[in-house]
């Protein structure tokens, strides 16, 4: 027995080597004619089905509009051409432009397939009596509308990764000084993320500081680090070791409560690392071991405006 | 190639001036120990500041000298060890524990002198 519905598919599967590239382009033609058409309330509807999947919400309707209507207008272009850089340059462009607003990868992903989906909809409901042409349309739409989602979120991320490869430069870039306080009083205040080569980076300006500056102590100050692995903890009592195999006694100050319990709980060994609570703490500790003596003297004469007055 | 040590008043120094086979290393180590007692030394300085590496048995070389010259009532100090080796000897996990080091032979003569006066002043 042979429903209407396996018939249909036989003569399909038959069909199947009919597609040529020629063909293929015909149909897009007469899909873009469909799309340039329709160009309105397709427009409207792909902006209704943004607002009630509740994505973008970061932009308002109207922006969304305006952004849906030049998408739209650079997806036909891509479909009509059958060339993708323009869509490319255009969605470089667009994420630039949204990528500070906080839109997500998964929102822009998730608009493209809408459009996707809404434009397969028109044409489900445009070649319904004829599935024959509906599945030949669909050969033809189907690689092309997968290319596009493909360019916009691989455009996308690319602007996305390039936004964060310009960041760890910058972190990168921020200097990490060795800084003489006292004659042999060296601190190395840490701040921002340390990774292991940032981590490499901050141990070898640390040996070459002690040994340019003749450091006897040297206060390593982490109040500025927000977080800590075990990779990093192990680097810090290398550079510790290391520091002491200079002659050069490290004393470490401002662990946070959490990194202090990350510690603990990872197991690391700071047996032999010289900690104190406070960078002012540790500079008490470090000018008690180089055997200064802090005395203040008779009258707190520089307070500002004061001694003007005099 | 032999290691020159000098003797400097209650002190010996011995600079090593190129890289060291472990034989060198051993006839160091026989020869501080014998001089040592000899010289009736207090303190001793191994400057290493020529060297580029230090592997692990010329690390724990340096360790054992240290360590025998205490049996021997005197006082070891590890001067000039060059930034990056002291970092490659970390990552192998060589950290010279219980030896004492100082940044330079300046250094070391003066923690030898803060350390013998303590041992004089607490009795």
């Amino acid at each position: 027995m042979t429903t209407p519905w396996e018939t249909q598919l036989k003569s399909l599967i038959q069909t199947e080597p009919a597609r040529s590239p020629a063909a293929t382009t015909a149909l897009l033609r007469e899909l873009v004619e469909h799309l340039r058409q329709h160009r309105t309330e397709l427009r409207e509807e792909w902006a209704r089905r943004i607002t009630e999947a509740k994505v973008l919400t970061a932009m308002s309707d109207a922006e969304i509009f305006a952004e849906a209507t030049s998408v739209y207008d650079n997806y036909v272009a891509a479909l009509e051409t059958g060339t993708f850089e323009a869509l490319q340059t255009y969605s470089r462009n667009l994420s630039e432009r949204i990528i500070p607003r906080g839109v997500e990868t998964h929102e822009v992903i998730g608009i493209v397939l809408l459009l996707r989906d809404v434009l397969a909809r028109s044409l489900f409901a445009k070649y319904q009596s004829d599935f024959q042409l509906l599945n030949r349309i669909l050969d033809a739409y189907e690689p092309a509308a997968n290319r596009i989602a493909n360019t916009v979120a691989v455009g996308f991320v690319q602007e996305r990764e390039r936004i964060i490869r310009e960041q760890q430069e910058a972190i990168r870039e921020l200097s990490t000084p060795v800084l003489q306080v006292r004659e042999r009083l060296l601190i190395l205040p840490i701040i921002g993320v340390i990774d292991p080569q940032r981590a490499r980076q901050l141990t070898e300006q640390l040996l070459r500081g002690i040994r340019a500056n003749r450091a006897r102590v040297v206060v390593i100050d982490i109040t500025g680090v927000a977080a800590m692995d075990s990779h990093v903890a192990n680097h810090l009592v290398q550079t510790v070791e290391a520091s002491r195999l200079l002659g050069a006694t490290v004393i470490v100050t401002g662990l946070s409560p959490e990194i202090a319990q990350t510690l603990v709980k990872i197991g690391v060994d700071l047996g032999k690392m010289n900690t104190v609570g406070d960078l002012q703490g540790g500079i008490e500790e470090a000018e008690r071991l180089l055997g200064y003596k802090v005395v203040p003297s008779e009258a707190p004469a520089l307070i500002s405006g004061i001694r003007d007055e005099t | 190639m032999a290691v020159p040590i000098l003797k400097q008043s209650q002190y010996l120094i011995a600079t090593i001036q190129s890289a060291l086979s472990d034989e060198d290393l051993l006839v160091l180590q026989a020869a501080l120990v014998e001089k040592v007692g000899k010289f009736r030394s207090r303190g001793v300085i191994v400057d290493v500041t020529a060297l580029d590496v230090l592997d692990s048995f010329a690390s724990r070389t340096l360790r054992d000298i240290a360590h025998i010259i205490r049996l021997r009532g005197a006082e070891t100090v590890i001067v000039g060890v060059q930034p990056e080796v002291a970092f490659a000897m970390v990552q192998l996990g060589i950290t010279l524990e219980k030896v004492s080091t100082a940044l330079d032979l300046e250094e070391g003569l003066a923690y030898l002198d803060q350390k013998l006066q303590h041992a004089r002043a607490a009795p």
